[in-house]
């Protein structure tokens, strides 16, 4: 039932890339607009940024490995961001979070079987007065309790 | 009737879109005629969704609002009802000057922007010499927002001075600080405050280009950013003639990718040119060499979007308020657990008690108030018995903590400072570029190191000290060099959570 993540096409990679390469600083844009029409950064994606960009292929595995945003593989239908941060932490968000993971049975980043959602910690969401506060792909929900995040949950088929 | 419903994310985070859609809905069954404006938010984050209904020219509150509230407030009969907004003890008893706007104009018509006084300054500034432009902000007495407080005109001097083709003006955006949305709040209520105090930096400097690195974790910043960034250029604001001038300034709204090390300026420099985040070493100064190896203002947010105001009033008017050498405003962000939390913006020199008791309401769960992180992850939790310290640069540094970013993060008495301790090398761990050893690997033995205090060996404590020392003097940038301050402030003034695990343990 996971509708599949559309496959990489070459020519359509070449394409994002050459959208972009008249930037100064490409690579960042570069990556974002692969992930964002593919889910993640394919690997075939590589020797053509590399080429585009004249960098080594050890360059670019630096920089999508050194950056939390970006994956080398697909998530789940559902990207579930539960923030870590002080803010929340002061608002039992540890608990919160603890339950989540608990319920779903997936540890961080982990994806739920059935490929409905992967959870992942993000420190702060910038919603630190009204904690604890987490994100579901660009949806951001405050004041988050067990209640509203079984509703979430439901909601995305988790 | 025009109706005010934020668009701000913590307004919408707690169901403003769904308040919206109710009132429409409810406006249409009684055949009203609304104009409902999306505005950002007043700062009153416990308020929000915070509804205004403008009334014979005042502007009603109304929160928090649910769907359910969208029919009483239409008829006016709603028990939510919090009278003139303006006149709420939380709005006066404030100093806006950089929020000046904030969540009173749609964020995103130009118009409403130049009727509440925007452009006054970039006018202002078309007219002044590069030399007088950069006076203006030294004389103001302006320092760095971002946490670091270095005076902003000295940087801009720097800049202003060194010869190159390209200079750069670049705004740090990348507001990782738990504790902290100034800067999201800003760029959600008022972007083209922003973008104006980006021009005014360029035409001080002599850059024509910008950049704006803006966290991938802030979606809705960034959507009204790059909105505001396309209209301020269709206008003219922006581009190769600014406002007829004759002089060329644009900028470009660039994305993070969840980095929070990429808040420390170098390391942001290198992302922006698609490296990994890692901290350059300085010299050479940014302001000399950053973007591209070009001369490059990095300042953030809040410091960017001070400037028009600055001009717009003069800079003595702005000097005028403030403490010691810490002049004009502080944004300060209340957050955690708190019963009034929001941003709170009044002249620097206010204690850290009144803030959290008198202006905040003390905890949300009602239960005393254990300690305050003050500047973000970095920074040091202050006990009650350091409530009388002033909000000022030197005063809390004087106090060993730092105002950094002026977030306030409350904690009540359940916190466990050990595990906050833990957690701030831990985070230091998660998040360390790896350049320099003293933050790459110190951060990790600094999670192994209190988890043996955990267990009750008391014999880690000097070693956990002698840790911080090290990473504190031996650190290339703040996050290695600070994560001390959390960590033995949490120890200094919480011994006991260190060692009644000892007791549990035998």
């Amino acid at each position: 039932m996971t509708p599949p993540a559309p496959a990489p096409d070459l020519d359509d990679m070449r394409a994002i890339i050459a959208q972009h390469t008249h930037l100064e600083g490409p690579l960042l844009p570069i990556l974002h607009a692969l992930q964002d029409a593919f889910g993640h950064v394919p690997d075939a994606a590589s020797p053509l940024i590399t080429e585009a960009l004249n960098i080594s292929r050890a360059e670019l595995h630096g920089v999508i490995s050194f950056y939390h945003d970006f994956r080398e593989n697909p998530a789940g239908r559902h990207v579930l961001k539960i923030c870590r941060a002080e803010a929340c932490q002061a608002v039992g968000g540890d608990a919160l979070a603890d339950a989540t993971l608990r319920k779903l049975g997936i540890d961080w980043h982990g994806t739920t079987p059935n490929g409905a959602v992967t959870v992942e910690p993000v420190y702060c969401l910038g919603l630190c007065a009204c904690g604890p506060a987490l994100m579901l792909d660009d949806k951001v929900m405050g004041r988050v309790d067990g209640m509203k995040l079984d509703k979430l949950l439901a909601g995305v088929g988790a | 009737m025009k109706i005010y419903v934020p668009a701000d994310s913590a307004a919408l985070a707690l169901g403003a879109n769904d308040v919206a859609d109710a009132i429409l809905e409810q406006a249409r069954a009684r055949g009203l005629d609304v104009e409902l404006v999306r505005n950002g938010t007043r700062g009153m984050i416990w308020l929000e969704p915070l509804v205004e209904v403008e009334l014979d020219g005042l502007r009603h509150g109304f929160g928090p609002a649910t769907p359910d509230d969208a029919a009483a407030i239409l008829d006016g009969t709603c028990a939510k009802a919090l009278g003139p907004v303006d006149k709420l003890d939380w709005m006066q008893r404030q100093t806006r000057l950089t929020f000046a706007r904030c969540g009173i104009i749609d964020p995103l018509s130009l118009d409403d922007y130049q009727a509440h006084g925007g452009l006054a300054g970039l006018k202002r500034a078309i007219k002044m010499t590069s030399a007088d432009i950069v006076d203006e902000v030294t004389t103001s007495g302006l320092r760095g927002r971002g946490g670091a407080g270095f005076p902003t005109g000295i940087k801009w001097n720097t800049v202003r001075q060194a010869e190159a083709a390209q200079k750069y003006i670049v705004c740090n955006a990348d507001e990782g600080d738990s504790g902290t949305f100034a800067d999201r709040m800003i760029m959600e209520g008022d972007p083209f405050t922003l973008i104006e105090g980006m021009i005014i930096a360029g035409l001080g400097v002599g850059a024509t280009r910008g950049y704006v690195y803006l966290r991938s974790e802030y979606p809705d910043a960034i959507s009204v950013m790059t909105r505001a960034v396309d209209i301020a250029r269709a206008a003219g604001v922006l581009g190769p003639d600014v406002l007829g001038s004759g002089r060329a300034f644009d900028l470009e709204i660039r994305k993070g990718a969840g980095a929070y090390v990429c808040g420390e300026e170098t390391s942001l420099l290198n992302s922006l040119e698609g490296k990994r985040g890692v901290v350059r070493a300085k010299p050479p100064l940014p302001a000399l060499e950053g973007f591209l190896g070009q001369p490059t203002v990095v300042n953030n947010v809040i410091s960017l979007a001070t400037v028009p105001v600055i001009f717009e009033k003069g800079a003595q008017f702005y000097a005028d308020f403030g403490l010691g050498r810490s002049r004009g405003t502080v944004t300060l962000q209340i957050a955690g657990n708190v019963a009034r939390g929001g941003l709170f913006e009044t002249a620097f020199g206010m204690s850290l008690g009144s803030v959290v008791n008198d202006i905040a309401g003390g905890t949300a769960s009602g239960r005393p108030v254990k300690a305050v992180q003050v500047g973000g992850p970095l920074g040091a939790y202050m006990p009650v018995s350091k409530f009388d310290t002033a909000l000022g640069y030197e005063e809390f540094d004087a106090a060993g903590g730092l105002i950094g970013h002026a977030g306030l993060v409350v904690f009540d008495d359940s916190a466990d400072m050990l595990r906050m301790a833990r957690f701030a090398m831990e985070f230091c761990a998660v998040e360390s570029c790896g350049k320099c050893t003293p933050c790459r690997i110190g951060a990790v033995r600094g999670v192994e190191t209190i988890d043996r205090i955990a267990t009750g060996d008391g014999a880690a404590i000097p070693l956990l000290t002698d840790l911080c020392e090290t990473m504190k003097d031996g650190s290339l940038c703040a996050l290695g060099g600070f994560t001390p301050f959390p960590v033995m402030s949490a120890l200094t003034h919480f011994p006991d959570d260190f060692a009644r695990v000892k007791e549990a343990a035998e």
